[in-house]
């Protein structure tokens, strides 16, 4: 949020907490997140073999926190095989 | 409370102080800085607060729970595989395995990336391996991935670059042909790093760091500015953070003004308006380190500069906080006593947005 969206970080934390449903404080527990990672399918420490990494969890992290990113927008022009 | 504190000097040297001592280290410090850039010092709650982190008897500190930021880095990610001259431990794995190694068993935030060398103009001619480089990475990651590189205006100069030496043309007495040589290499560099970053945009680039900037003083500074509001134009979807050099832009120049501002002796509570001018996501201010001086007196100087900053600031501001940089030690491998107590006072009292 503070690179896209040029976000302080209080703001930035408020923003992402309320997009995922957790309080701020939540953001860094690894008890709470790892779940919510997990549940959400945006990468996980440790890895879950069929969990989304990468480019893939990056564009569903895009969408979740409904934020336009520059590689997103590429890999998903790549996936329009009409064009 | 124990009237005896073990903390260092600036050159890393560990050193025992008494209470008073370090107070009065701290006072002096936030008082020099306060006098350079006519700000405010800290004030006596503060200051007390950071006594407090000084006087913690654990060798490592930390924020409260909740308090915690981000980081951004200067190539952080080629630490594995990277020389001495970055800190880093030369391990022979691949640059794939050093950005992965650094994101998932380091836990960044995010990984910054880069040519090897980091000066911009080495780039240029390179610029479609970087390409593939990044490109390759940035499907591999999940956190951001920001690629950096040093505006380095030095380069541009004889015998590395085209350009005569204003460095040679200053003591010759020779003024005005020193500050035409920086103009001319500074548009040259502007040019450049624009040539990079949008190249770098082409492969989905989703940040570019333009770090170490203002090295070679205020015409440095102006090639950064210029091209950071370029790439706003050309290449919207990036962010860019600005990096600095120092504390204070050096006037090799002298004359140089962007916006109707002169460049040369800004600190950065000034730095981080020119930045957010041009359109700069996230500034990075750089404060000075004095090796002789105590760890007390050169992180009240720099919590000082930063919490100005921040203050000032309508963009989120990371301090760089190297080696020799915004409190820690001049030495390489940074005494950990003195990165943690730097990381909670920058943000705890410097209200840093991250590092």
């Amino acid at each position: 949020m503070q690179l896209t969206q040029r976000m302080k970080i209080t703001e930035a934390k408020e923003y992402v907490a309320r997009k995922l449903g957790i309080n701020v404080i939540e953001l860094t527990d690894e008890e709470v997140m790892h779940q919510v990672r997990q549940d959400l399918d945006i990468a996980t420490l440790p890895m879950i073999a069929d969990g989304a990494s990468g480019i893939v969890a990056k564009s569903r992290i895009a969408e979740l926190l409904d934020i336009e990113l520059n590689s997103v927008n590429l890999f998903k022009s790549k996936l329009e095989f009409t064009k | 409370m124990q009237n005896k504190v073990i903390t260092r000097m600036g050159d890393g040297a560990r050193v025992e102080m008494s209470a008073e001592q370090v107070k009065e280290d701290i006072r002096v410090g936030t008082r020099d800085a306060a006098d350079r850039g006519k700000i405010p010092e800290l004030t006596p709650d503060e200051l007390e607060a950071l006594f407090e982190i000084f006087a913690d008897t654990n060798r490592i500190v930390a924020v409260k729970p909740g308090a915690e930021v981000i980081t951004t880095d200067d190539g952080a990610a080629m630490t594995p595989i990277a020389d001495q001259a970055d800190g880093g431990v030369a391990l022979p794995m691949s640059y794939m395995q050093s950005v992965l190694t650094y994101e998932r068993v380091c836990c960044a935030d995010t990984a910054g990336v880069g040519h090897i060398d980091y000066s911009c103009k080495p780039v240029k001619p390179i610029v479609n391996y970087e390409k593939q480089k990044y490109y390759s990475l940035n499907q591999a990651t999940t956190v951001p991935l920001i690629y950096g590189t040093q505006p380095n205006l030095g380069l541009y100069f004889q015998p590395d670059g085209a350009f005569p030496n204003p460095s040679e043309l200053l003591p010759a007495g020779k003024i005005s042909e020193a500050r035409e040589t920086q103009e001319a290499a500074a548009e040259q560099l502007r040019n450049d790093l624009v040539f990079v970053a949008r190249n770098l945009y082409e492969v989905g680039c989703d940040g570019f760091n333009f770090d170490t900037a203002a090295s070679a003083g205020d015409a440095d500074f102006l090639a950064a500015l210029e091209a950071i509001r370029e790439l706003k134009k050309i290449a919207p979807n990036m962010a860019i953070e600005l990096g600095m050099s120092s504390e204070f832009v050096l006037g090799l120049h002298g004359e140089i003004t962007f916006d109707g501002a002169r460049l040369a002796g800004m600190y950065p509570h000034d730095q981080v308006k020119m930045a957010e001018a041009v359109g700069a996501d996230i500034f990075g201010p750089a404060v000075n380190v004095k090796a002789a001086k105590s760890t007390p007196w050169n992180l009240a100087r720099a919590v000082t500069f930063v919490k100005e900053t921040v203050k000032v600031a309508g963009i989120p501001v990371h301090p760089n906080v190297g080696m020799g940089v915004c409190g820690l030690p001049m030495y390489e491998s940074t005494p950990i006593d003195c990165t943690t107590r730097a990381a909670k006072a920058l943000v705890e009292i410097g209200k840093a947005d991250g590092l």
